[in-house]
């Protein structure tokens, strides 16, 4: 009777599935691997970004910094030389703030909805985001001015009016599960899970998608596009399991999510790391992370050399 | 620290919380369960009399103060109004009396006044002393034959002792009297000689007899005026059995308080013969907790020192909300990890339940709603002017207070009470809850916002239920260490890692899916099993 919700039958299901709930998670892997001094890196995006540069990580340009109120004025001059750009809070999470301009309209600029933005409004926005309305515990904040990603085309037909990220989650250096996430008209062009996008589960061994999830509901069509979006071939796939490999070393964390995009022609990119990474990634590959996880914590030694952790991820972590 | 270290830690806090609580409510006798208010009595005796020059001395007898003296009640504290004369409390054979002396006693009309604060109290009673065949009364002629009349039908109509008397003093009820009660009450004028007789006539029948006096001390009336009651007791060589004079029944009346056993006067004044003593009673509703602290009190017990009941009464009323807090964080730890509900902030929802303390649950959450809602609305219309953050919050936190005063002017002109405990509500939890919802709003959507806003209210709702709760919130308050059990809870939820209850519903649909894949074991197939599968 799948009509009817019986708590004991999920939770064994959920337990044998290994199935990663938000108190373990909390409980045995952020709280245990993740030491809370290495948090800025991963919260600040601006630490990330300067840092993953030192590590030589790809990243996507940083155009300008806006980090007192009386800069929000000289930004306009100084992102006059590009056409498009993304406004990102600092500690902005879950996508919290970010806008993505695409173009120009004489003074305004045009968001990725295709709304025009006013210089009152950008500026008011800016200003929303230096006081801290975006940031964790209303922290005043600074907001980075950075590259608009072109993403690669061969997700167009399964995105509306954004930027599909491929996020990975890395235990302890090895990538355990992946997925890509698929902005919708409901998310608004954003490619986070609670906001309406779609999230793809990804076969590490392979780099095909397998499953789909939105919202709640396993889906294998894209809601906007219909186009399935089970099979899709990552572009780039060990480049980008290694980069987020490397990301890992670079956080100190042992418990990260990482984000990247690939780009047409820069190819992938880490966008932000994450200290704690939702569990929606579960859903979207049908898998649970525990098993994976305990399979890390069974090695007698954790590889350095991240190439070698990969190439154990790609062998061990298929979805199944 | 390992699981099995945080178990052990967790079972000692608790066991230290417990044990304390248990000897709190078993040796030192703290209630454990809040009671209704109890009745507590002022029991007034007003002594007036005519007073002549030169020395005087009046002679009240007076409850006695010992533990189990007054069946059921215990004096308190005694207070007098003297008026010069000096006092002395001196205890007899059969009682305690107070004396006021005075050298000089002023002349005309004295009055002098005692008075006693009882609580019912069940101390058990003091043994009595062997009792006594007292002196029977000089009687003339025509009584002694009056007597014996009367002696000899009531040995008809009774077997023992205790019906003996029984039946003579129905003799001096009954209605019409005999001719012969009549002849022997006709010489004796006042009630309390009348029932000084009644009760001395029976010692010519070897009787060991005594009169106590008392008042019935009944707590679900206010009664001001009171009378000093007379009960015959009489000794059936085991036990005293009390007999009332005004309906000849058997037992010990009802809420009556012993006022005293003394065969002396009540009320002896040297310079007046006929001194009228009026006794009044004031019934007061006291708080049960108080009167235990009081009990405790007068049982010598020092370690109500080291309670929160010692503090003055204002930090009391402060630390009962206080003692709640914990209560209301802990009903919140439990919906936020086990049920995995969604709240704005951490602790916001406690801080709401604690303001529908204030105002009482349903006018709380109207309230509540009407001004988060009101001040939502006016959030969307000065969004309008693209205020700065900090501008914004201050202009939402003053609307926030202009509103509440305007549903309380309102509320006031409909005659509606709750208006007037709004005041009181905490405004800065408000204002933040308008500020917080209407980010949501703007970043999350609405239905984010209306979710988390449900959330927070249920939340606090179901808080302040638990917070209200009475014998909780005695509980707590007078065993304050039951928030060491609380804490150890606390800190094994702390280490929960099962899954919550809404995860359950959020990843049902992969529970299905679950069930239609082969068991994700240890060892996984490696590569080569994606052939042949999940190709579109």
């Amino acid at each position: 009777m799948n009509w009817l919700f019986n708590p004991i039958k999920v939770w064994r299901n959920l337990d044998k599935l290994g199935l990663l709930g938000i108190s373990r998670r909390n409980a045995e892997y952020v709280l245990m691997y993740n030491p809370r001094r290495f948090y800025p890196r991963v919260d600040d995006k601006l630490i990330t970004k300067q840092m993953a540069i030192e590590h030589e990580l790809p990243v996507p340009k940083l155009y300008a910094v806006v980090r007192e109120e009386h800069e929000i004025e000289e930004v306009h001059t100084k992102i006059a030389a590009y056409e498009q750009f993304v406004v990102k809070p600092a500690h902005g999470s879950g996508g919290d703030g970010i806008v993505v301009i695409t173009g120009r309209r004489g003074d305004k600029y045009r968001r990725s909805n295709g709304n025009l933005m006013g210089r009152e409004e950008f500026n008011h926005h800016l200003s929303n985001a230096l006081s801290g309305l975006y940031s964790l515990g209303g922290q005043p904040d600074h907001v980075l001015i950075e590259y608009c990603v072109q993403f690669d085309p061969i997700f167009d037909h399964v995105s509306f009016r954004g930027v599909p990220d491929v996020r990975v989650i890395v235990f302890r250096g090895y990538p355990v599960m992946a997925m890509i996430r698929l902005p919708t008209r409901m998310s608004d062009g954003k490619a986070n899970l609670h906001q309406g996008a779609i999230g793809v589960g990804i076969d590490i061994p392979t780099g095909l998608t397998r499953r789909g999830v939105w919202g709640t509901e396993l889906v294998k069509e894209h809601p906007d596009t219909e186009h399935s979006i089970i099979g899709l071939a990552i572009p780039r796939w060990d480049e980008l399991l290694m980069i987020a490999a490397r990301a890992s070393d670079m956080s100190g964390l042992g418990y990260v999510g990482v984000d990247m995009v690939l780009d047409k022609q820069l190819g992938p990119m880490i966008l932000e790391l994450n200290a704690r990474p939702g569990l929606a990634i579960q859903i979207a590959n049908g898998n649970g992370l525990r098993h994976r996880l305990k399979k890390i914590e069974a090695l007698p030694s954790l590889s350095p050399d991240p190439a070698e952790r990969v190439a154990f991820a790609r062998e061990h972590f298929a979805t199944i | 620290m390992k699981k099995s270290h945080l178990y052990l830690l967790a079972l000692v806090i608790a066991s230290l919380g417990l044990g304390l609580a248990w000897y709190k409510w078993q040796v030192l006798q703290f209630p454990i369960s809040p009671r209704e208010e109890v009745a507590t009595f002022t029991v007034q005796a007003r002594v007036e009399f005519d007073g002549k020059s030169g020395p005087n001395r009046v002679v009240l007898q007076v409850p006695s103060k010992a533990a189990g003296a007054t069946p059921g009640y215990t004096v308190l504290e005694e207070r007098l109004v003297s008026r010069g004369y000096g006092e002395n409390y001196t205890r007899h054979r059969e009682g305690r009396q107070l004396e006021w002396t005075i050298r000089n006693a002023p002349r005309g009309r004295q009055v002098l006044y005692y008075r006693a604060s009882v609580i019912p109290d069940l101390t058990p009673s003091i043994p009595e002393p062997a009792p006594t065949v007292g002196k029977p009364p000089e009687l003339s002629e025509i009584e002694t034959a009056a007597i014996n009349t009367l002696f000899e039908s009531v040995r008809e109509q009774s077997v023992d002792t205790a019906s003996f008397a029984q039946v003579w003093v129905r003799r001096f009820v009954e209605q019409p009297l005999s001719s012969e009660a009549e002849v022997l009450l006709e010489s004796r004028t006042t009630r309390e000689q009348q029932v000084r007789f009644i009760a001395s006539a029976l010692a010519i029948r070897k009787i060991p007899t005594r009169l106590v006096w008392g008042v019935v001390l009944d707590p679900e009336s206010n009664r001001a005026q009171a009378e000093l009651k007379p009960i015959l007791q009489v000794h059936n060589q085991t036990q005293w059995i009390s007999i009332d004079f005004e309906t000849a029944e058997v037992g010990w009346p009802e809420h009556f308080f012993l006022w005293s056993k003394s065969p002396r006067d009540l009320l002896a004044v040297d310079a007046d013969k006929s001194p009228n003593l009026e006794i009044t009673i004031q019934r007061n509703m006291v708080d049960a907790l108080a009167i235990a602290e009081r009990r405790t009190e007068i049982r010598n017990a020092p370690l109500i020192q080291y309670s929160l009941l010692s503090l003055p009464v204002d930090a009391q009323a402060t630390y009962r909300i206080l003692v709640m807090i914990p209560i209301g964080a802990f009903v919140m730890l439990i919906l936020r990890n086990i049920i995995g509900m969604k709240t704005f902030g951490t602790f916001m929802p406690v801080l709401i339940a604690l303001a529908f303390g204030h105002t009482n649950l349903l006018p709380g959450v109207t309230l509540f709603v009407v001004i988060v809602g009101l001040g939502l609305l006016a959030r969307f219309l000065m969004e309008k002017l693209k205020l700065l953050l900090v501008p914004r919050l201050t202009a939402v936190l003053i609307l926030t207070v202009m509103l509440m005063a305007l549903v309380s002017i309102v509320s006031n002109r409909l005659q509606i009470e709750v208006g007037l405990s709004v005041a009181l509500f905490p405004i800065v939890i408000m204002a933040m809850t308008i500020e917080r919802m209407s980010i949501a709003w703007d970043e999350r959507g609405p239905m984010y916002a209306l979710k988390q806003g449900f959330g927070s209210l249920l939340v606090a709702v179901l808080a302040y239920l638990v917070m209200s709760w009475e014998p909780l919130n005695h509980l707590i308050f007078v065993f304050p260490e039951l928030l060491l059990v609380l804490f150890a809870m606390t800190l094994l939820i702390g280490r929960y890692s099962g899954y919550r209850l809404n995860e359950l519903l959020r990843f049902k649909k992969l529970s299905e899916l679950a069930e239609q894949l082969p068991p994700a074991g240890a060892t996984a197939p490696a590569a080569g099993h994606k052939d042949g599968e999940g190709k579109p």
